[in-house]
């Protein structure tokens, strides 16, 4: 069982990506288990073509803490198991502890099964306190890919996002197994990714071009495989799995001062 | 036991061995056992209100009581304004307190409970008070803890309602033991100073047994007299580090003159205390105080030679051995070690003038240091005699020295709820302690020529 966690900036496009992809990696057969690490509980949307899931906390809440793994986890597209950790509302109580929590409840329900290939964590932007470092720690995902796009904020997240790795990655085995570009259509953005990504020490995996299909196919609660598996950027996302699945190349990542950052910025932003 | 404590010290960073203070909480809910009804109410999980019972318990030898908000794993997730709500309800309708002190912990702290907006939100019966305050352990020491519950009653409850004054002194006591609240009160009425003493935990944690338990007992400064504290002519806070800052607080919301002096233990401190009184108050000396002082005086004369010249390591909390530091300099002992686990810059700087007025040039001071340093600093320069809580008990054995019981936790000894330090009695008791403590191990261990009848 591979377990990989995505980060990326608030608003990148993660739980897109992470649902778009894993709908291709379930197309080509693999049994995929996906946990939202989010306390807005919106990263199984696609697969489950709604916001169907009760999360792992609200039924804490509300049923104490003798669960059933059936109660918080739900097959979707291609039989992708759903769960979503949820937290507390805005300005309350502590949504870190709420991931570590929902995350052990997981392991003690026995949701880690040996017939999964892969689980994905889905996790809230940027790594802000313990919890959200949860699925990195204690031999969890050993597989990072950061969401990024050309935007600056993004780079930057991306680059903090690494230090975190880079700390965690010296104690255990978490490694980063790529970038992945979200594209912004910004000027000479596969340029400038792809610097960063090597400045990083690590690989571009995938540049998803930007297309008004995923925005569609979201209104209709889907992914694109799903909503129109014949258009090309389902084969975008296609690759992208096959790429994550054939991925090779795990390293500790080399986390960059502001200063170098905004060279690379410079550089490439002004030349395109 | 101790015996491996190595007589080297090395730098130590991120690392406390053997602490010389406890959590914020404690002082808190002692604190708030001061006033008359009140549960004190614990805002996190049960583990943290049952050791803080506990270990009152332990010292005081009588029932502490509290509540506790009971955190789950889901409370500490979706926060615990539910848990405090319905606790506080539960409490009235249960327990039926006049009053709940709520002092947080380092859970609920962490996790940002906001307690303003809990207990606003909260509906509190008719003539029922709510008071509250932060007490983080992870900050400062369970001196630290009494002190912010202290101001919180003043915060909470004191109001200026009239104009002048209401002809009284508000004395707050700072972390000393319910014996030495009775005595504080005691000299007041010598000196016919009327007063509100707050918090006072006289007859509260220091009960008669009557054969019937009672929840709330007799003692405890009535809310109304809290309330009044805001009328006050002035305030005398009895040590910077527990009372200043509820001192202070009157003075910010009722204008109130604040008078911050020493824990009165020994004579100079007493003396202080009873001047201050009689400059806020007018009228003499009563004949009473006078012989008393002079008794103090007799023994300090008679049985100087028992401890003058003598070593003495001293540690616990601020207020009481700074106080204890200067009584042993009077008595012409040479404290070479002054420790404190609370966090004070200012004490530091305080017993190091101590120090230099005396012309003690090879003493030193500590603050947020731990007792195995304590331990190292006696292994350093050798002393006569510890004076310090019960886990100086440690120490005493592995360094073959006597061991003074004063301050906060006393877990092992009777007598410190009943009979005081404070004021010119508790100096002689002291005196009586130190004293007895050097001549009994004398008479244990001296060769049998130098075995005497007469001491």
């Amino acid at each position: 069982m591979r377990q990989v966690a995505i980060y990326g900036k608030g608003g990148i496009g993660k739980s897109t990506t992470t649902q778009n992809l894993t709908a291709a990696m379930a197309e080509m057969g693999k049994k995929i288990m996906i946990v939202g690490c989010d306390p807005k509980a919106d990263s199984t949307r696609l697969i489950l073509n709604g916001l169907a899931q009760r999360t792992v906390l609200d039924t804490l809440r509300e049923e104490g803490e003798e669960i059933e793994l059936e109660e918080i986890l739900k097959p979707g597209y291609g039989d992708i198991k759903c769960v979503e950790s949820g937290g507390p509302e805005p300005g309350v109580g502590c949504a870190g502890r709420g991931i570590i929590t929902s995350i052990n409840m997981l392991e003690q329900l026995g949701a880690y099964t040996d017939d999964l290939d892969y689980v994905f964590y889905d996790v809230l932007g940027d790594v802000v306190c313990g919890g959200f470092a949860m699925p990195i720690r204690e031999g969890k995902a050993e597989e990072i890919y950061i969401v990024a796009s050309g935007e600056m904020m993004a780079m930057y997240a991306a680059n903090n996002i690494s230090k975190g790795i880079q700390k965690f990655a010296t104690t255990g085995g978490t490694r980063l197994g790529g970038i992945i570009c979200n594209s912004r259509k910004v000027d000479n953005e596969y340029e400038m990714l792809k610097a960063f990504a090597e400045e990083l020490g690590t690989q571009l995996i995938h540049f998803v071009p930007r297309d008004n299909v995923v925005q569609r196919a979201e209104i209709n609660k889907k992914t694109v495989i799903d909503y129109d598996p014949k258009d090309p950027q389902a084969d975008e996302y296609r690759t992208l799995a096959k790429a994550i699945d054939e991925n090779e190349m795990f390293v500790i990542p080399k986390p960059m001062t502001q200063d170098r950052l905004e060279e690379i910025l410079m550089e490439y932003g002004i030349l395109g | 036991m101790l015996d491996l404590t190595p007589k080297k010290r090395t730098e130590r960073s991120n690392l406390k061995v053997n602490p010389a203070k406890t959590c914020q909480p404690i002082g808190a809910m002692y604190a708030a056992l001061g006033i008359h009804k009140c549960l004190p109410h614990s805002h996190g999980s049960q583990g943290c209100c049952s050791y803080h019972r506990m270990h009152l318990t332990r010292h005081y030898r009588d029932p502490i009581v509290a509540s506790t908000s009971s955190f789950t794993e889901g409370s500490c997730v979706f926060g615990g304004k539910a848990n405090l709500s319905k606790g506080i309800e539960n409490v009235f309708e249960i327990y039926n307190p006049d009053i709940i002190a709520v002092n947080t912990t380092c859970l609920s702290e962490t996790i940002g409970d906001d307690l303003t907006e809990i207990i606003r939100a909260t509906k509190i019966p008719e003539g029922k008070k709510v008071i509250y305050a932060n007490t983080p352990s992870y900050v400062g020491s369970h001196v630290t803890g009494f002190a912010n519950m202290a101001k919180a009653m003043v915060t909470h409850l004191s109001k200026k309602t009239a104009e002048g004054s209401n002809g009284k002194v508000n004395l707050i006591p700072g972390y000393v033991e319910p014996s030495d609240m009775m005595e504080i009160k005691r000299l007041a009425k010598l000196l016919k100073v009327p007063n509100t003493m707050f918090p006072d935990t006289s007859n509260v944690v220091s009960t008669p047994n009557t054969g019937k338990y009672e929840m709330y007992p007799e003692g405890g400064t009535p809310i109304a007299d809290i309330v009044d504290a805001g009328n006050a002519k002035a305030t005398i806070a009895m040590g910077k580090f527990c009372s200043e800052p509820a001192a202070f607080e009157l003075e910010k919301l009722c204008e109130v003159q604040p008078h911050v002096l020493k824990t009165p233990i020994g004579i100079k401190a007493t003396d202080a205390f009873v001047m201050q009184l009689l400059e806020l108050n007018g009228g003499n000396i009563p004949k009473e105080l006078e012989f008393e002082r002079g008794q103090l005086v007799d023994v300090m004369v008679d049985v100087h030679n028992h401890y003058h010249g003598k070593k003495v390591g001293i540690f616990g909390d601020p207020d009481i051995i700074l106080a204890v530091t200067e009584f042993v300099i009077d008595l012409g002992m040479v404290p070479t070690i002054v420790l404190t686990g609370t966090p004070g810059k200012q004490f530091e700087a305080e017993v190091s003038a101590m120090f230099a007025e005396a012309g003690l040039t090879d003493s030193v001071v500590m603050a947020d240091a731990d007792l195995m340093t304590f331990h190292q600093m006696i292994k350093e320069t050798p002393v006569d005699m510890i004076i310090g809580n019960t886990y100086g008990k440690f120490i005493a054995r592995a360094e073959d020295v006597p061991l003074v019981r004063v301050g906060f936790p006393i877990l092992d000894r009777m007598g410190h709820s009943y009979f005081p330090l404070v004021g010119y009695r508790g100096a002689l008791r002291l005196i009586e302690k130190i004293s007895n403590a050097l001549l009994d191990k004398m008479d244990m261990t001296c060769a049998d020529e130098d075995f005497e009848l007469v001491m």
